[in-house]
């Protein structure tokens, strides 16, 4: 064995690979659990592409059977069912990981330098995701799948000038149809494998710089600081992976559509809207945003669109708002309560999103838009104020300790 | 040894087989991107007809155009009424009612809400008398002119013949 792994090394240095990068890669010793979720976004993404390439093998993209082929799958393939319940709440539990990953970098200034093209890889693969999700979501052929995508690539006619051209060459028709679903299907095949080349893009980035850690603080001393990634991080990241998985298949098994619209298993139909149009949940608070700009009369649809694609793209300015000299909130007492706000927002921006735009709540006396509209506020201020308390040095951050 | 001329010479070489090179590949691009444009055979269902005969005062019917539904609304003397007292009003998107029709009687509607495309419920729904759009709630009159909400325009009305006195040719032929 050894002597054929020298033979290997001497053409291809295999090992010295797998010792540098992971076996013997130094991880600070002090990252706590939320520094799991990269791995469990791995581990879903590999999840989803095997689950995927064999719902493929089953699933045809036309419109006239669509419908039928995904019940076909339910009840005829074997474990066609498991497939995909695997795959839909695999991408419910694939936003869930990320969000937290994201709002992981967020807390303790892993955006920060040198950290920033690190940091833009991972949106780019996050709105890959987004597109992905969206794109897989309109296969089932259901009437939410149907009219979530009429409504999303509506939002291109917002586009001046070239917007309702734009559509129509997007759709391969007058509106959503055949064609678009068959394109739909090649793109949300091909997606996840540019993702899977990103992912791979991410990690070479993280392990040019290292990972950050709740510190926030550079490693000084390799040996004291660091513990070799296996076993001590294989061990970790291998227990998250068995959380994830007892409650990842309590869904599967016992509540599989609760994430789902009871209306997508109503085939499309393209003379009818739904009362209600949701889109996936995780989709929601984007969803709220976009709907909370409704007060610009003609240039309302533009506005709305713009705010709901800059919420995303704001994150790729992050590394240059936050102006602290300190990287993790766990010592800026101000950012940290910002950072929760920000958070508890997001999810009530969700339930906006959830209900209907002409909601009520409090007893009819709060409009939901009402919500929409400072919750948006709320949204965007978190950037701004971000700003102002580092760059004016408004806020006066905790001593942070001199190594790990 | 630098020799000026034969810089300049290679500068200009480089540029001009980039440019040549880059023009080929945009030019290699288009048959990709022009096949995601609407087939012959898409195109080919430009027109639709319809007997209006059978719809009663008041009444509407949803008709398929192109994958895209189409309102056409047999409008009473009060809805015809109502349409015209609104083009005095300050509109969101000005339009006088009797350029919307080609027969006072029958309003023909691309049934496609121009703010995110979803389908109006029928006629009577929304405030005005006219169409409301679920999704976002946008309020459309009975000339399917926007008045409240965050469509940006009124409901688009396509092209269309009336052929005899009961039927309605829908698009134009390509």
């Amino acid at each position: 064995m050894s002597k054929l792994m020298e033979w290997v090394d001497a053409r291809i240095p295999v090992s010295d690979m797998i010792k540098s990068q992971a076996t013997e890669y130094p991880t600070p010793k002090n990252l706590n659990y939320w520094w799991n979720f990269g791995s469990l976004a791995l581990f879903i993404l590999i999840v989803m592409i095997v689950t995927g390439l064999f719902l493929a093998m089953h699933y045809k993209p036309d419109a006239d059977t669509a419908f039928d082929i995904v019940e076909h799958i339910m009840r005829d393939v074997n474990y066609g069912w498991l497939l995909r319940y695997l795959h839909a709440n695999g991408a419910t539990f694939f936003f869930i990981v990320i969000y937290v990953h994201i709002l992981r970098g967020m807390y303790y200034g892993s955006y920060r330098a040198p950290r920033e093209i690190l940091w833009w890889i991972g949106i780019i693969i996050f709105l890959m995701m987004m597109g992905t999700g969206f794109l897989g979501y309109v296969l089932p052929w259901g009437q939410m799948s149907y009219w979530g995508a009429a409504v999303i690539t509506n939002l291109m006619t917002a586009i001046p000038l070239i917007g309702e051209d734009l559509v129509i060459w997007i759709w391969g028709g007058f509106s959503v149809g055949d064609a678009t679903l068959n394109r739909f299907f090649v793109l949300h095949f091909l997606l996840p494998l540019v993702i899977f080349a990103l992912v791979i893009v991410h990690m070479w980035a993280l392990h040019a710089v290292h990972s950050n850690n709740p510190d926030g603080i550079d490693i000084v001393d390799e040996a004291k600081d660091t513990l070799p990634f296996h076993p001590y991080f294989t061990i970790k990241d291998l227990y998250g992976i068995g959380v994830l998985l007892i409650i990842y298949c309590w869904f599967v098994f016992f509540a599989p559509n609760a994430f789902l619209e009871p209306d997508n298993y109503i085939p499309a139909n393209p003379m009818q809207t739904p009362a209600h149009i949701v889109p996936e949940w995780y989709f929601l608070p984007f969803y709220a945003i976009l709907r909370s700009i409704d007060f610009l009369g003609a240039f309302s649809k533009l506005a709305g669109v713009i705010a709901m694609i800059g919420a995303i793209c704001i994150l790729f300015i992050l590394p240059f708002l936050d102006r602290s000299p300190v990287r993790s909130f766990r010592y800026r007492p101000m950012s940290k309560s910002l950072f929760w706000i920000f958070v508890v927002n997001s999810i009530m921006l969700g339930w906006v999103g959830y209900n209907p735009a002409d909601a009520t709540t409090f007893g009819g006396a709060l409009p939901l838009i009402i919500l929409g509209r400072t919750g948006t506020a709320i949204y965007f201020g978190y950037f701004v104020m971000l700003w102002v308390i580092t760059a004016l040095k408004i806020e006066k951050p905790l001593p942070v300790p001199k190594s790990l | 040894m630098v020799i000026e001329a034969e810089e300049n010479r290679r500068d200009f070489l480089i540029l001009a087989t980039g440019a040549v090179g880059a023009a080929g590949t945009a030019a290699a691009c288009w048959p990709f991107v022009r096949s995601w444009s609407p087939t012959a055979d898409v195109l080919a269902q430009a027109t639709t007809e319809v007997d209006v005969s059978a719809i009663a005062e008041g009444q509407m019917i949803t008709v398929p155009w192109q994958g895209k539904p189409v309102f056409i609304l047999h409008r009473n003397k009060e809805q015809i009424e109502m349409a015209r007292q609104a083009d005095s009003a300050s509109l969101p998107d000005p339009a006088v009612d009797k350029d919307r029709v080609k027969n006072p009687e029958y309003l023909v509607l691309l049934a496609l809400c121009t703010h995110l495309g979803c389908v109006p419920q029928p006629i009577g729904t929304g405030d005005f008398g006219g169409f409301l759009c679920p999704c976002h709630g946008s309020h459309y009159d009975t000339s399917g002119r926007i008045r409240q909400g965050p469509a940006p325009r009124n409901l688009e009305v396509p092209f269309y013949v009336f052929k005899d006195d009961s039927t309605v040719i829908i698009g134009k032929p390509v």
